[in-house]
């Protein structure tokens, strides 16, 4: 048999900590890297007789990415106790939802290879409060624990299992994760630990109608962690079902040094967490006014921004994508073509711009490791360098060089092109001297050229551009050339 | 001086016949004396207390006191009190100092009030004698053999005992108004969500209401005036405006409708408490009331009712004393497991170890829908039955414990016994009603006990009913002998 007549079954569970400035219960500040222990108030350490209030900023970003994803939004939704015994687990519980969760029954839609649209059900998103942290490096035989994260608010959201290959897992994690930034309730630091997600991964007989029995991974902190965890564990299941094994039901967690899973509990060893409504907190109630309110405040999603550049820019569905990524890359795309000439700016204008910022910008970005809001070039700046493309007053291949200048010494296009003298030649005299010095220097390469050897055209390019320092303009020069070479000698 | 009201103390300090400092240091003298005898408080609080009546009778003098500025009060161990240990009756809890007060005490420091310690009571307030205390059992003021009641027994014996005129209490299935009708003074529960639950060690969340054991409903409301009030710290406390309860106190009984619980009448009421309680359905008579007889078919339901919810909510809210943070740890544990284990084996008493098995149990995978599920359905029914009686009656009257006082000991071999003293009180903390005990007479010379339950957020009618009964009787001013000097 061959990993062909197996079906992959994917249902992520993501874990979206949600960018409030105090915590799900309590007003302790959020922000990560404060020292142990700094940001735990007497309710997020459990002392007796605390209690816990319900943060309001929680629950708006909760139904502001239900409504994201199109889902219903419960009118009554219930906190739950799910009780167990951890040391950074101060209660003793952990304060989440289970019966009757905040958001159920939405879906987002992702791109396959083949461009195909494919819809992933989301079964429902609810919100939690994250546990604390232990610490077991350098304090000996002691485990130290830091509750600055206990209380921090979460959102689960739930998937189906619809995803069948890793590549899918992914497309579906990069999705999400572009939401949550885009509606800005989750700052979507996978290394803080911001944005996480635990794959439930189960193979199958190709055309079998049940699910075969799925192994719950663990510890996944990176979109290239999901696509080798992933891997890894399928034909982990593969290997043990075509050697007459069986897949337990279990956890595992995924070690990213050595490129594998292991098993961390059985289901026989799971926890009975007892689940039960959590008598501090009455009922969460949301009406219908609150409901079209929040709705009334949401950003353009993404998927809405992307057919929107296609339809009114002209952007293929390809660099759609790429610029709607992000909600700044996309605010920083559209400031660019608008400020090359007109707002709103023309197909041509706009494409322009699609093409330096997911090219160039993105490449500088990339290699200082600089997020879109700390360009050293601004948009208008982009802008002002496109319109000396777009008038003719340098070329493409100038414009990297500016550009590159622009990104090291933060001056403007204009005093570069000006200081350098790169203005472009389009002088169709200035032009045809070049052309004719050329062509005197090489007799041997004309003779050749007007006896069928058509590839040297490209010589006389080069070394016409050589001549001028590469500013001529390329129209001009290729039309002039032609009719240089082709004319006979006087 | 110690046989007074809170309100005849407070009209004492304003006219300056006695000082704060006088009236303190004789009530910690009094209660530090009586501590062989009755065991009614955990720790006294005498430096701060004297530092305390010290400023009260500076702003006594400057005209710029509160109502209660000077007066006294003792709060139940349970209640988080700053820079005080706090122990919950526990060995849990032993070494526990609160680093908050609880918004029941910050709210009467505030209106002036003097602490004068911390009141004993049964382990996390599981029990109804006072006998699962780590700190050993209360005993009756009426008779040291006997137990006062639980879990606030402390409270309720120092209050009987004229240590304070005041005590802070709480009441999950009874623990205010059991040990109250127990001793023979005056206790209100408040509806569930009147008084904030901030700072109360937590035992079952969904029915624990604190509340009062004073001599009188006057000074009973007295104090409700400023303990009770939204609280943005508790979620389940009630955002609705708080009455001058000592405003209506005087208004006439004439055409009260008082329902009269049939199953209150059952067969395990004491003859001589029933007694009792129809001598003062007869008072109430005279008093221009009409009595109905009311039936709450569900109410039979309460104790299996309540031994399903209060232990599972029990069980998850005492999973925070595992050793790691604060309170009891055990002596060199060997791995997280052995902490844990330890810690709690040793650190809990039998009671509340019974309670917490019994509550994880009934919320297990598989039983849930049996016991916690179906005993949460049970106890809509019990509201339901309240409901269609307050529909067409003021209040609804009954005895408060089927027995009075009994021996300590009787009792804590049979579980089942001992919860069975609950049987008439649970009911209100099902539905959430406020209730409140007053004594109303005695049997075999131990005081009984008068229940008067109320519709939800109706206490200034409640201390009406009972403060009207007050003015023709003289049953709350009976001192036990031994304590009568």
């Amino acid at each position: 048999m061959s990993t062909n007549d197996w079906e992959t079954v994917i249902g992520l569970e993501i874990h979206a900590q949600l960018a409030t400035r105090s915590k799900i219960f309590s007003g302790s500040a959020t922000a990560y890297g404060a020292s142990p222990n700094a940001q735990a108030n007497l309710v997020d350490l459990g002392y007796p007789g605390v209690l816990p209030v319900l943060n309001a900023e929680v629950v708006r970003m909760a139904v502001m990415f239900g409504l994201a994803v199109g889902a219903s939004i419960a009118p009554r939704s219930v906190f739950a106790r799910k009780n167990y015994f951890y040391p950074d687990l101060p209660k003793g519980y952990q304060i989440s939802q289970f019966e009757l969760p905040i958001v159920s029954q939405g879906s987002l839609d992702i791109v396959l290879d083949d461009g195909e649209r494919k819809r992933i059900g989301i079964t429902r998103a609810h919100l939690e409060e994250d546990a604390g942290k232990s610490m077991h490096e350098g304090l000996g035989k002691f485990t130290g624990i830091d509750l600055n994260r206990a209380g921090t608010p979460l959102v689960e959201i739930v998937s189906e299992p619809d995803m069948r290959s890793a590549k899918e897992a992914v497309a579906y994690l990069k999705k999400v994760h572009t939401l949550v930034r885009y509606l800005e309730i989750c700052d979507g630091n996978m290394q803080e630990g911001s944005f996480r997600c635990d794959a439930n991964v189960s193979v199958r007989k190709r055309g079998a109608s049940e699910f075969g029995t799925r192994a719950e991974i663990k510890n996944i902190n990176s979109f290239r962690y999901v696509e080798k965890a992933i891997n890894y564990e399928v034909a982990r299941q593969i290997d043990l079902l075509e050697s007459g094994g069986k897949v337990v039901q279990e956890t595992r967690l995924y070690d990213p040094d050595e490129g594998e899973t292991r098993s961390m509990r059985s289901k026989e060893e799971a926890n009975d967490y007892r689940y039960f409504p959590d008598p501090d907190l009455l009922p969460l109630e949301i009406d219908q006014a609150y409901i079209d309110q929040v709705r009334a405040s949401l950003p353009e999603l993404p998927d809405q921004k992307a057919a929107r550049f296609s339809s009114s820019y002209g952007l293929s569905d390809y660099d759609a994508g790429v610029l709607t990524a992000g909600r700044d890359l996309a605010d920083y795309f559209e400031a660019t073509a608008a400020a090359i000439a007109s707002s709103p700016p023309s197909a041509e204008h706009a494409k322009l711009a699609a093409n330096w910022v997911s090219g160039a910008l993105a490449a500088a970005l990339n290699a200082n490791n600089l997020e879109i809001t700390a360009s050293r070039i601004s948009a208008p700046s982009l802008a002002a360098l496109l319109r000396r493309i777009a008038d003719n007053t340098i070329s493409g291949k100038i414009a990297k060089d500016v550009f590159e200048e622009m990104w090291t010494s933060g001056r403007e296009a204009d005093a570069i092109i000006e200081s350098k003298g790169l203005r472009q030649i389009t002088d169709t005299g200035a032009i045809e001297r070049a052309i004719d010095e050329v062509i005197a220097k090489s007799p041997a390469q004309l003779a050749d050229y007007r006896a069928g050897k058509d590839k040297l055209f490209g010589y006389f390019v080069g070394q016409v551009m050589k001549a001028t320092g590469g500013k001529a303009n390329p129209a001009q020069l290729n039309e002039l050339l032609k009719a240089k070479l082709i004319a006979s000698p006087d | 001086m110690f046989k007074k009201t809170l309100a005849e103390l407070a009209r004492g300090l304003r006219a300056k016949e006695f000082s704060s400092v006088e009236l303190t240091r004789a009530l910690l003298k009094r209660i530090d004396e009586s501590q062989p005898a009755l065991n009614s408080v955990i720790s006294i609080t005498a430096d701060s207390a004297m530092a305390a009546a010290a400023a009260a009778d500076g702003q006594i003098a400057a005209g710029t006191a509160k109502p209660l500025t000077g007066l006294p009060v003792l709060h139940k161990d349970i209640f988080c009190t700053k820079g005080v240990r706090t122990t919950c009756g526990s060995r849990m809890l032993d070494n526990f100092v609160s680093p908050y007060d609880a918004t029941v005490v910050a709210r009467l420091r505030q209106a002036g009030m003097i602490m004068l310690g911390k009141a004993n009571m049964d382990e996390f307030a599981m029990g109804s004698s006072n006998e699962t205390s780590y700190f050993g059992a209360v005993k009756n003021p009426w008779n040291p053999a006997l137990v006062p009641g639980g879990s606030s027994g402390g409270s309720a014996a120092a209050v009987a005992a004229r240590l304070t005129p005041m005590a802070t209490a709480t009441d999950t299935g009874g623990s205010i108004r059991q040990p109250a009708a127990l001793c023979g003074v005056t206790g209100i529960k408040p509806t569930y969500g009147r008084v904030s639950r901030y700072g109360m060690i937590a035992f079952a969340s969904s029915l624990d209401q604190a509340g009062i054991i004073a001599l009188t409903a006057e000074d009973a409301a007295l104090v409700l005036n400023v303990m009770a009030g939204f609280d943005p710290h508790d979620s389940t406390s009630v955002d609705a405006p708080v009455p001058d309860y000592t405003a209506t106190l005087g208004d006439s009984l004439q055409g009260l409708r008082i329902g009269i619980i049939q199953q209150f009448f059952d067969a395990g009421l004491d003859p001589a408490v029933a007694a009792a309680v129809r001598a003062a359905l007869a008072v109430y008579e005279q008093l221009g009331a009409t009595l109905v007889e009311v039936d709450l078919p569900a109410l039979p339901l309460s104790v299996p009712t309540y031994y399903v919810v209060a232990p599972a909510e029990a069980s998850s809210n005492l999973a925070r004393f595992d050793g790691v943070r604060f309170g009891y740890r055990c002596q060199d544990p060997v791995n997280l497991e052995d902490l844990y284990k330890r810690s709690r084996g040793e650190g809990f008493g039998a009671e509340v170890k019974r309670r917490i098995m019994t509550g994880t149990y009934v919320l297990s995978a598989g039983y849930y829908d049996a016991y916690y599920l179906k005993a949460q359905r049970v106890r809509q029914l019990i509201a339901q039955d309240f409901a269609r009686a307050f529909a067409n009656v003021d209040v609804l009257v009954g005895p408060t414990t089927p027995t009075p006082a009994f021996a300590l000991g009787a009792k804590t071999a049979d579980p089942i016994t001992m919860y069975l003293n609950d049987i008439y009180t649970i009911g209100a903390n099902m539905a959430g009603l406020p209730a409140l005990s007053i004594p109303c007479g005695f049997a075999a010379e131990l005081p009984v006990g008068l229940q008067i339950i109320g519709a939800h957020f109706a206490e200034a009618r409640l201390l009406n009913v009972a403060h009207q009964y007050q003015l023709a009787t003289d049953w709350h001013r009976r001192v036990p002998l031994v304590w009568a000097e």
